[in-house]
């Protein structure tokens, strides 16, 4: 009602020109004039936001466009809230012990978060391990090196990877890299490298060591595409400059890569935040069980995972309450590493594309 | 070093072809015309996935239906209307929803919808995906609307048109294709959505009926039979992840073919 009486003031005001606006309206609005006149900055104001053109159109469609990005924000702070009210039950009964727990035994209503959040950390670091060097090769033959004709095909071929869903990932791990792992790879590992505390144990294929070699084929095209968008706002004046000093098309890379480093940074944490949240692929190649074991060949547990193998069984409250804190730790976690992250990229990309205009 | 790089590339694209081509070896094998329009049977019987493609065809629907105009409308407000700081956080926000882990997607509607039914439901799974799909349309939509040039807008302003009919019938046809794009690779990206799906469609062994009810989809059937015990449904899942696998590069190459020349 507010909005459409000062829509008609405002055409009044048009209107009217010069002359002082309570004069210029009838009496039956005089009510809604001396309503305005108590707070008239902020009733103008709004209104010059709504519709700058002074058009009810616009201020009409401004108002959509403002509830759907309002509804944004409603979305991402209801599922806190969500998130969190389920939570209350185990926050209350475990509290920070919960996060230091050793123990899941929903049998005995015995619920700790450290074998996940363990699992869910060895996997990705496992994943970006591999993924880093090679995603940066990637990015930096695609852009350094490559000529034209090759770095499109190519490019799109990397991004293909990440176009391919988990839950294929997952079928083609269980079925093929994993064999091929316990058959060619682990045992190497165990005989040569066996003194380490890393590659002891009975080989299955099944296991950390698998979850995150899968991982890494599946954030190599997250990272080295934001590798690339990052080498590819280093302004050409860095490389000509480094070319002009005598510098070899190598020391010209490491000159690009050096200006890039926050950039980098922030991709490599990208992909991070992607092994962190990946469910259907690692839970298909883990082994599924909540213990802590330093060996890679081990079968481990993520919070990703437990939460899609265990939610549909949860059927006490507190096993479901935990199921949702585990899901509640893991939506933090990766909203503070995707923010790291996005402050990084954005960072370089944002400054050299300026440096460059 | 050059070597060096090529052969990390090498290595990303090999392992590409290694995969695609063990799908197209493993599932050619078990796709026949039956498989595709027949609903899941016991193990040793044979039965298809028909159930699953009607149900992955119908989450996809809903999931369009509200996430594309929530998705648009966002990425309209991001580029044409929104100014300052709380812009600003609506972009960091919509950029947080693109990296929550869609598992903890499926978590959130879990709490909201299922709870709320009471039970399983294809509308909790469209949700989910829709909540997927928003933040990828609307981030495309605002670079895309970026890049229709000012003259046009001040064209259409000059002649006198009010800002919304600026919006809608000059700058968004302007981005159309643009939009069309991204709102196909989103498309993409869900239908291989299977983590959300697991507690909110949860999945069905018969043909849809209804949309309260669970549902069945590509992905979760992929799953189950991926960690069945029987070699059957694992070849069952193969013929599936073919099937998936024909929608996801054939929507991602149509994409390339119509943008080639602007990448």
């Amino acid at each position: 009602m507010l909005k459409l009486r000062s829509i008609h003031l405002r055409r009044e005001e048009s209107r009217c020109g010069n002359r002082s606006l309570v004069g210029g309206l009838e009496p039956a609005s005089f009510e809604m004039s001396q309503a305005i006149a108590h707070r008239p900055p902020l009733n103008r104001s709004l209104w010059k936001r709504l519709s700058p053109t002074g058009n009810a159109g616009d201020a009409l469609f401004r108002i959509l466009m403002f509830s759907v990005a309002l509804l944004m924000l409603l979305i991402v702070v209801g599922m806190i809230l969500a998130l969190g009210s389920h939570a209350v039950d185990s926050l209350r009964q475990f509290g920070f012990s919960f996060l230091t727990g050793r123990e899941w035994d929903p049998p005995n209503a015995q619920f700790g978060a450290l074998p996940f959040i363990y699992g869910t950390l060895a996997s990705s670091l496992i994943a970006l391990l591999i993924s880093v060097p090679l995603s940066l090769g990637i990015a930096v033959f695609l852009v350094e090196q490559a000529p034209r004709a090759v770095a499109r095909p190519v490019t799109f071929l990397v991004e293909l990877l990440a176009a391919i869903p988990s839950v294929v990932y997952g079928l083609w791990g269980i079925f093929v890299l994993a064999p091929f792992l316990r058959e060619h790879v682990e045992p190497p590992l165990g005989r040569w490298f066996g003194w380490l505390p890393l590659f002891r144990g009975p080989i299955t294929g099944i296991g950390l060591l698998t979850g995150g070699v899968i991982l890494a084929i599946m954030i190599t095209p997250i990272i080295s595409a934001v590798v690339r968008d990052v080498l590819a706002a280093v302004p050409d004046s860095q490389r000509e400059a480094a070319l002009a000093l005598g510098a070899t098309k190598w020391e010209t890379t490491r000159v690009v890569l050096v200006n890039g480093t926050p950039g980098i940074a922030g991709a490599i944490i990208l992909g991070l935040g992607r092994a962190l949240g990946e469910t259907m692929a690692v839970t298909m190649v883990i082994g599924n069980r909540p213990e802590i074991s330093l060996s890679l060949f081990q079968p481990s547990y993520t919070l990703a995972s437990v939460i899609a193998n265990e939610f549909t069984e949860a059927t006490q409250d507190i096993y479901l309450s935990s199921l949702i804190e585990l899901g509640l730790i893991l939506f933090l976690v990766t909203f503070v590493v995707n923010a790291i992250a996005r402050l990084l990229v954005w960072r370089v990309t944002r400054t050299t594309a300026g440096a460059a205009a | 070093m050059t070597s060096l790089t090529a052969l990390c590339t090498v290595a990303a694209v090999g392992a590409l072809i290694i995969i695609l081509t063990y799908i197209a070896q493993r599932g050619i094998s078990s796709l026949s015309f039956r498989f595709l329009v027949e609903a899941p049977k016991p193990v040793g019987e044979g039965g298809g996935i028909g159930n699953a493609i009607v149900g992955s065809a119908l989450l996809l629907v809903l999931s369009c239906v509200v996430g594309i105009p929530l998705g648009i409308s966002t990425g309209v407000y991001l580029s044409e209307v929104g100014r300052g700081w709380f812009a600003s956080t609506v972009r960091f926000f919509v950029d947080t929803l693109t990296g929550i882990p869609s598992i903890v997607t499926g978590v959130f509607v879990y709490a909201v919808v299922v709870l709320r039914m009471k039970h399983f439901s294809a509308y909790a799974g469209g949700a989910a995906l829709a909540l997927i799909m928003i933040p990828i349309v609307a981030r495309t939509t605002e670079e895309m609307i970026k890049l229709v040039p000012h003259s046009l807008r001040e064209g259409a302003l000059a002649l006198g048109a009010p800002q919304w009919r600026v919006t809608l019938g000059v700058v968004l046809p302007a981005a159309a294709a643009g939009i069309a794009t991204g709102a196909m690779l989103a498309i993409a990206r869900v239908s291989g959505e299977t983590a959300p799906l697991l507690f909110t469609a949860f999945g069905s062994r018969f043909f849809p009926g209804r949309l309260d009810e669970p549902i069945a989809s590509l992905t979760v059937q992929i799953y189950n039979y991926a960690i069945s015990p029987y070699d059957e449904w694992h070849a069952q899942a193969w013929a599936a992840t073919l099937v998936l696998m024909t929608l996801i590069l054939g929507i991602n190459l149509t994409v390339r073919f119509f943008t080639r020349k602007k990448f």
